[in-house]
C-alpha cells in the first residue's frame, strides 16, 4: 500500500542507485546527473504546454456554447412570436443543456488553471534547484577525492532527484486530470456533432438523439418556468419577426 | 529534521514542532483508520499549517534530501487511506 509519497521515496531511490551504478569516475557521474536534471525540466515545461493546450480547447468550447446559448434563446422567443410554443420548448430545452454544459466548462477551466500555476511553480523550484547543483557539481570535481566525491555526489544527487520526483508526481496528477476533461470535451463535441447545440432551423428530420429526450426529461420544469416568463415578456412588448422560421421543423 | 510537503517545497523542523506534527499524524491515522473524513481533513490541514508557520522554509537552492516526506495539500481522503497507516509519516 504505497501511497503518493511512499512511491517518491521509491522512485529516488531507484533513480540514484541506477545513477551512480553508471559510471565509476565521479565528474561523469556528476556531468550525466546534471544532464538528466535539465531533461527532467524540460519534461515539465512541456507538461505545462499540454495542460495550457487543453485549458484553451476547454475555453473555445466554452465560448461556441456562450454562442449557443444567445441563439437558442433568440429563437425561443421568435418561435413563440410565431405562435409556435412546441419549437420554443424545444430550443428552451437546448438551451438549459447548453447552460448546464457551460458551467461545468467553467469550473474544468478553472481546475486547470490552478494546476498550470502548480505546475508553473514547481518547474521553477527544480530550475532553481538544477542551478544549484551545477554550481555545487564543479566545486566537488575540484576539491574533492574519488572516495569522497562519490558521498557528496550521492548526496546531491538524492537532494535534487527528490525535486524532481516531487514534479514528476505533480506533473501525474495534473495529466490525469487533463486527460478526463479532454475526454468530457470530447463528449461535447460529440453532442454538438449531434446538432444537440445547433441552430432549430437547421435540424434535419430524424436528428433528436437520445441525449437530448434524456436531458428534457430533468429541465422540463425549468424549461416551463422560462416558457412561461417568455409569455409574459411578449405579451408586454412587441414581437421580433418570426421570418427565420418560415421553413422551420417545428412547424405543425 | 528536514520535511517536505510535495508540490510545495522544503521545511526544516525543530524538535518540538517535529513532536507536534508526529502527534497530528498519529491523529490522522486514528481518523483514517476510523473512516472519518471530516476528522480528516481538519487535522491533515493543521498539520499543514503547522509546517509552513513553524518551520523554516528552505530555499529553491539548498540541497537537502528530507526525512519526511508529507503528501500534497489536495490529498483525498481515498488518497489518504495509502498515506497514513501503520505508524504515518513519522515512524513513532
Amino acid at each position: 500500500m504505497a501511497g503518493m509519497s511512499g512511491r517518491m521515496s521509491t522512485v529516488i531511490k531507484a533513480k540514484i542507485s541506477k545513477l551512480l551504478d553508471k559510471a565509476e569516475d565521479p565528474g561523469e557521474t556528476l556531468d550525466y546527473s546534471y544532464t538528466r536534471q535539465l531533461e527532467s525540466l524540460q519534461q515539465v515545461k512541456k507538461g505545462i504546454a499540454d495542460v495550457v493546450t487543453a485549458k484553451k480547447r476547454l475555453g473555445m468550447q466554452a465560448q461556441k456554447l456562450e454562442q449557443s446559448v444567445v441563439k437558442l434563446d433568440t429563437q425561443a422567443r421568435q418561435a413563440l412570436a410565431a405562435g409556435n410554443e412546441e419549437l420554443a420548448r424545444t430550443a428552451l430545452e437546448r438551451k438549459s443543456l447548453a447552460q448546464a454544459e457551460l458551467q461545468s466548462l467553467d469550473q474544468q477551466v478553472a481546475e486547470l488553471q490552478s494546476q498550470q500555476d502548480k505546475l508553473t511553480e514547481s518547474e521553477k523550484r527544480l530550475r532553481t534547484k538544477i542551478e544549484a547543483f551545477r554550481t555545487k557539481k564543479e566545486v566537488i570535481k575540484a576539491q574533492y577525492s574519488a572516495a569522497e566525491a562519490q558521498v557528496r555526489i550521492s548526496e546531491a544527487a538524492t537532494g535534487v532527484g527528490e525535486e524532481m520526483a516531487d514534479v514528476g508526481l505533480a506533473m501525474q496528477r495534473a495529466v490525469d486530470k487533463t486527460e478526463d476533461m479532454k475526454a468530457r470535451a470530447s463528449a461535447v463535441e460529440e453532442l454538438e456533432a449531434a446538432g444537440t447545440f445547433e441552430d432549430l432551423t437547421q435540424l434535419g428530420s430524424g436528428q433528436d438523439d437520445i441525449d437530448r429526450e434524456l436531458a428534457a426529461l430533468g429541465t422540463g420544469s425549468m424549461v416551463d418556468d422560462e416558457l412561461a416568463k417568455m409569455k409574459a415578456e411578449l405579451g408586454q412588448g412587441s414581437a421580433p419577426p418570426p421570418a427565420e422560421l418560415e421553413s422551420g421543423e417545428g412547424k405543425p | 529534521m528536514i520535511v517536505r510537503i510535495m508540490g510545495e517545497g522544503q521545511y526544516r523542523l525543530s524538535a518540538e514542532v517535529l513532536e507536534r506534527v508526529n502527534e497530528l499524524d498519529n491523529t490522522i491515522v486514528k481518523a483514517v483508520d476510523g473512516d472519518d473524513e471530516d476528522g480528516f481533513h481538519e487535522s491533515f490541514e493543521e498539520m499543514l499549517n503547522v509546517i509552513r508557520s513553524e518551520g523554516e522554509h528552505l530555499g529553491d537552492e539548498e540541497i537537502e534530501t528530507s526525512d519526511v516526506i508529507v503528501p500534497p495539500a489536495d490529498t483525498s481522503f481515498a488518497e489518504a487511506a495509502a498515506e497514513f497507516t501503520g505508524e504515518g509519516l513519522i515512524p513513532d
